[in-house]
């Protein structure tokens, strides 16, 4: 007996009947294009999550004003003005702490000749981009002189580059803020998306003296709206955050149980949150996605169990001319697991093209890797042994004269 | 009760010793019921011989040929074929006997449907490892022979009944078999048919000396053969001439 000579059966008797095989097909089709769709949705939320994080900056704290504690009547953290300039220069000189930038942000518009766009405005020290890890595509950042002289300068997210410059070069150019002349010194390289879902590239960046003194007005001079800090390590986080905790306590005179009136988020934590979400909602969609692969393998066992029935008395004829249990379940097997070959690689096909067209309508990152493709497509060939199997063994299992009296 | 000594220098195919066949059947109202069909069989019977097997209706002759064709096992008995106790053996020995000592024919025929009259003959190398190519040419060469040549290309529904039992002949011979079992080859057919499939099975045993054992109910088919054992409710009741 060899091989290839039964799978030459075994494809001979899929042909005969044609509409069934095509039918028992789909449903493996529609079962591995659902776990390629949703597993490729589900690695493109991590993988959006990921780049978030990564555009986040690395070791990073979030001090905010307002307490965390979330009594009744509270202020919600950063309604209140308690953290000063003053504030972040004393956490940068913490040992544990590599580098802070203090924030201010406010919402203006922006001019240049025709053009005008209303976005956020933030107010930075040079340091922030440090912190970021963000560098420009074009110019550069403004300068410490710049920031202690409180000049007019300004550097452009991308999306604000294009909407107001077009393809034009903005680096030298002169835009207005809330009407006053900025000169563009570079053009920041694009960063994505942030976890909060915000599009990063939607922002402009201005000394964070300027801010203050010419363009936001502060009723509460000094006062920044948040800061970020960088610790030197991933190991002495938790250290760093002590010491920021104790020296603003200390700074802002709270006394010994009073609640504190700032709040230190680690980011690593939060991106902790969002990473293990975005795993969850994988797992649950490939879950969903396992489920319809399932129905599709109980179908082809149906119909397998049904094509042995009906086939009895063929068995017993090629039982009768020679044919062993082997060749016999081997037939069966391969007759189930052409079908899921086949099925499997039009539904990958059919998966992919699904993605591509989630990615399109909806505006969603997918992720097709290999890897996934091929875990769809073993679980198909898995699916197709696994319950071809019991049928190909009921029919290896008949006897030869009970299998030709068969009606 | 005349019973014909087999030559002593003849070399035996089939010997079987107080064969005994019980179905066990289970009627739904007292449980298990067993019935024996075949009672201490004996039988012995060489190479080359042409034997025909007559009885009446439920008399244990598709039962025994079920035995001696290896797609039953017998409940009692032994059976030697060219020497070899096959009554002990697996599964899967029986199936190579089948495939390369036995060559079976069928009342109904048995071809597979949808398939052609080429492949059907062709179908018994598959599972004798034999290639495809060499398969056909040898397929085609039995059609040849016995007289189906452009008939090569058709399936089994396109065919008569009796072009159907020479396809089924063809099949039974493509593995070069020393014994063909035939029951009741011509149930189906009519007389000038079966006279032409009786043809094809004389010329068979003596050209080529194959053993051939059939089963029939009307005499003039059982004349072509050289030996008649009759079967009475599961026994033996006469081996011997054909005439009895
Ligand atoms: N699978 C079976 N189960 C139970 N009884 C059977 C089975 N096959 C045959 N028989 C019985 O055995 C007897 C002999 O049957 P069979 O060998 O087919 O007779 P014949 O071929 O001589 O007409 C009959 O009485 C039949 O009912
Ligand atoms: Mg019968």
């Amino acid at each position: 007996m060899n091989l290839l000579a039964i799978i030459g059966e075994a494809l001979r008797a899929l042909r005969l009947n044609r509409l069934r095989t095509g039918l028992t097909m789909l449903g493996m089709i529609i079962g591995v294009a659902a776990v390629v769709l949703m597993l490729s949705i589900g690695q493109g939320a991590q993988t959006t999550v990921n780049q978030a994080i990564a555009s986040m900056g690395s070791n990073l704290f979030i001090v905010l004003p307002g307490a965390t504690s979330s009594g009744a009547m509270r202020q919600s953290s950063g309604s209140a003005q308690t953290l000063t300039l003053g504030d972040a220069q004393a956490v940068a000189s913490l040992p544990s702490i590599k580098a802070v930038a203090p924030i201010i942000t406010g919402t203006a518009q922006l001019n240049f000749g025709a053009n005008n766009w209303s976005t956020v405005v933030t107010g930075v020290t040079p340091d922030y981009f440090k912190v970021r890890n963000w560098s420009t595509e074009d110019g550069e950042v403004f300068s410490d002189t710049d920031f202690r002289s409180a000049a007019r300068v300004v550097v452009l997210g991308q999306v604000i580059a294009k909407n107001l410059f077009g393809d034009e070069d903005p680096t030298g150019k002169t835009i207005r803020i809330k009407k006053s002349p900025f000169l563009v010194t570079g053009v920041l390289a694009a960063k994505g998306q942030s976890l909060d879902g915000r599009d990063q590239d939607d922002s402009v960046f201005i000394p964070l003296t300027t801010g203050q003194r010419q363009i936001f007005g502060s009723q509460f001079p000094g006062t920044i709206r948040f800061m970020m800090v960088q610790g030197k390590s991933a190991e002495i986080m938790e250290e760093a955050e002590s010491e920021i905790n104790q020296l603003l306590r200390q700074r802002h005179r709270l006394a010994e149980g009073m609640d504190s009136d700032f709040t230190v988020r680690n980011m690593a934590a939060l991106a902790a949150v969002a990473t293990g979400a975005a795993k969850v909602m994988s797992l649950m969609l490939g879950a969903i996605a396992s489920v319809s692969l399932l129905v599709g393998g109980i179908g082809i066992m149906n119909i397998m169990l049904v094509s042995v029935t009906e086939r009895t008395r063929e068995i017993g004829i090629r039982m009768a001319i020679g044919a062993n249990r082997r060749a016999i379940l081997t037939q069966f097997l391969l007759e189930a697991l052409v079908i899921c070959i086949l099925g499997g690689l039009a539904g990958v096909a059919l998966g992919i093209g699904g993605a591509w067209a989630v990615s399109q309508a909806a505006d969603m990152v997918v992720v097709i890797t290999l890897g996934m493709v091929g875990l769809a497509f073993l679980f198909a060939s898995a699916v197709g042994i696994f319950f071809g199997f019991y049928p190909a063994r009921k029919a290896a299992a008949l006897r030869p004269v009970e299998a030709l009296r068969y009606e | 009760m005349a019973s014909v000594q087999p030559d002593s220098t003849a070399e035996s195919l089939i010997r079987v010793e107080n064969l005994c066949k019980t179905y066990s059947l289970d009627n739904g109202i007292n449980g298990t019921v067993n019935s024996q069909v075949l009672y201490d069989v004996s039988l012995n019977i060489n190479r080359g011989e042409f034997v025909a097997i007559m009885g009446h209706s439920g008399s244990g002759k598709s039962t025994l040929m079920n035995l001696l064709g290896c797609l039953d096992t017998p409940s009692s008995g032994h059976y030697w074929l060219a020497g070899r106790d096959v009554a002990a053996l697996p599964e899967n020995e029986l199936a190579r006997v089948r495939n390369h000592t036995i060559g079976f024919v069928f009342q109904g025929f048995n071809l597979l449907k949808r398939m052609t009259a080429l492949d059907n003959v062709a179908t018994p190398l598959l599972y004798a490892g034999v290639g495809r190519a060499e398969s056909r040419r040898r397929a085609l060469e039995l059609l040849r022979q016995t007289g189906l040549g452009n008939f090569a290309a058709y399936q089994p529904n396109q065919l008569s009944g009796g072009q159907q039992q020479r396809v089924a002949i063809s099949r039974a011979l493509v593995n070069n078999p020393q014994l063909i079992l035939a029951d009741e080859p011509t149930g189906n057919l009519d007389t000038q048919t079966s006279g032409e499939i009786m043809a094809v099975f004389e010329r068979l045993n003596r050209e080529q000396g194959i053993t051939i054992v059939l089963v029939t109910h009307e005499n003039d088919v059982a004349a072509y053969a050289h030996r008649l054992v009759r079967l009475k409710d599961g026994r033996v009741v006469h081996d011997g001439g054909v005439t009895a």
